[in-house]
């Protein structure tokens, strides 16, 4: 027996596809992706319509689908993160119906509490057997974890895996097995790795964004975590690279033994790895080709699914046993909401990806950014999204000042700590002042009438709704 | 008083702000910045403040704004206007 296919129609077809079905995709080639391009491309000329794309995340890259909303083959479109290209043309009002954001910890629960459902999941597979074992460890497009596509792979009807390293049966160190695996495409290439790496992997050498980093250092060591056993998630962002490398000399100066790190991996985390700041690294994705070799030869580099790190349909994930997260913002309102999906002008640009996931299971969540960007500040009265409810945030660090979020009474001995620690504690409000103070007071932006996003919480329910813009 | 010469000042980093200045008959202002919508105002008044400060009344000034705050708007623009040989 094999589930080799010959091309993608042919998979295409034996799945049944049908117009109106939902399709799904993950991301781990990020913006070196070909596969979400490359099945469009076939069931936009083999005449489907109607469709649902459900993508972890849409990248740049996946632009022709803008082509795809317009001519009717994609009229539904979920994921947890879309960059700037296609989220201008979303908020210009491109599609009808609004595009349902989710966070990557809150799509893989969806998928597994059956409120999300996927007909057929295209797995990019940068190795993968004629049954389906895959991985996405080896191979020439080697992407590393694919932890995302666990649940698609899981709970899809049907699932087709495209690979362009198919090998002999039986796939050694595979992630993902072919026990839910239909079909089998050999492809030339399914990406370029290049592309893998986001555009913000290098710690800063901007002295605001050092500053920054230097604080949440400190606001860490202050908080009484950074002990044995300590677990720590980070971004990709320049200002929180910088704060993990002052938080690996604390670590490796004090000989703190820590637990374990999480996220989407970068060099910075393997190198924390292999210091012995850490027992294991938790990786649903790796934001570069060090992470990618990492995860191949150290076994205490560990693949985990997007439900284990970070969902709400499993019996637990490993965002509740993290201490701390330092996460970015675009906006900061006064309850500490944070909105990392849309622009100051109200573009979208982004989404939550672990956003409030981390938030919400970490004991202590740290927004860094700077005090304004381009002369618009930070703190604003309303963000124009809430991506991550102001309850689940516990401190925000600026190059001026840092908030604390004493809100309910929680965070009362953190700030007292900072406060002996010296850091230049202040009220949220203060943040605002300041920077209306030395840029202005922004003229607030007015969007349009149209929905065209909506954002759910990691449980499913609705936490705010975009507009268009004007 | 007249702008005599082309010139320029400042840079397209974020938080800066690139300020183009040619002579022409009359006063002509051109503004473009990436916070049009928050403080389109504001820009404008920093940029005429100068203006009149130095007595410029021909000219074409070009705005081109990536985010810079006022103190750094009229800066640049001063500057423009007298590498241009247009301030008394």
């Amino acid at each position: 027996m094999s589930k080799l296919v010959a091309s993608i129609q042919e998979a295409i077809k034996q799945c049944g596809l049908q117009d109106g079905m939902t399709i799904s995709f993950h991301h781990h080639m990020r913006n070196g992706d070909y596969v979400l391009n490359m099945v469009m491309e076939v069931i936009a000329q083999m005449g489907y319509k109607n469709l649902t794309v459900n993508a972890s995340s849409v990248f740049d890259v996946h632009e022709p689908l803008i082509g795809h909303i317009k001519n009717g083959v994609v009229t539904n479109l979920e994921c947890n993160y879309m960059g700037g290209k296609v989220g201008k043309a979303i908020s210009q009002g491109l599609m009808e119906n609004p595009v349902i954001f989710r966070s990557h910890g809150g799509r893989a629960s969806d998928m597994e509490k059956g409120t999300s459902v996927i007909d057929i999941a295209f797995i990019a597979a940068p190795t993968a057997d004629d049954m389906g074992n895959c991985t996405g460890k080896y191979g020439p497009s080697a992407c590393g974890s694919i932890g995302y596509a666990f649940a698609d792979a899981m709970n899809a009807k049907k699932v087709v895996v495209i690979t362009d390293n198919l090998v002999a049966y039986p796939l050694v160190d595979f992630s993902i097995p072919e026990v839910y695996v239909d079909c089998v495409v050999a492809v030339e290439q399914i990406g370029n790795p290049a592309g893998i790496v986001s555009g913000t992997t290098k710690i800063t050498r901007d002295p605001v964004g050092l500053k920054m980093a230097d604080y949440a250092a400190k606001v860490i060591e202050a908080s009484g975590l950074l002990k044995d056993g300590f677990s720590f998630q980070t971004g990709a962002g320049g200002a929180t690279l910088a704060a993990a490398k002052y938080i690996k000399e604390m670590m490796v100066a004090k000989g703190i033994q820590g637990s374990f790190g999480m996220g989407g991996i970068t060099a910075y985390m393997v190198d924390m790895l292999e210091s012995g700041c850490f027992k294991a690294l938790l990786d649903v994705q790796c934001f570069d080709l060090d992470a990618v070799k990492s995860i191949r030869s150290n076994p205490k580099h560990m693949e985990v699914s997007a439900t284990q790190y970070a969902g709400v349909s499993g019996k637990s994930a490993g965002v509740d046993s993290l201490d701390v997260v330092l996460l970015g913002a675009t906006q900061v309102d006064l309850d500490f909401n944070v909105n990392v999906h849309t622009d100051s002008n109200g573009y979208i640009m982004g989404g939550s990806g672990g956003h409030c996931d981390t938030a919400a299971g970490s004991k202590l969540a740290i927004i860094i950014a700077p005090l304004t960007r381009a002369r618009l500040p930070l703190v604003v009265e309303h963000c124009l999204c809430v991506s991550t409810p102001g309850k689940t945030v516990d401190v925000v660090v600026t190059q001026r000042g840092i908030a604390v979020n004493t809100a309910g009474g929680k965070n009362v001995e953190l700030k007292q700590k900072l406060k002996e620690a010296k850091l230049p504690v202040v009220e949220i409000s203060e943040l605002k002042k300041m920077a209306e103070e030395i840029a202005g007071v922004p003229k607030p932006v007015k969007m349009g009438e149209k929905v065209v996003a909506k954002v759910l919480y990691r449980d499913g329910t609705l936490l705010d709704t975009i507009y268009s813009v004007k | 008083m007249k702008i005599a010469a082309n010139a320029v000042a400042g840079t397209l980093e974020s938080s800066d702000v690139y300020v183009t200045v040619e002579p022409a008959q009359e006063l002509e202002i051109e503004i473009q910045s990436v916070v049009y919508n928050q403080f389109a105002d504001q820009i404008k008044e920093s940029v005429m403040e100068v203006l009149q400060e130095l007595q410029v009344e021909s000219g074409k000034v070009t705005i081109n704004d990536k985010g810079a705050i006022d103190c750094v708007i009229k800066a640049r623009v001063e500057t423009a206007v007298r590498r241009a040989g247009g301030a008394k």
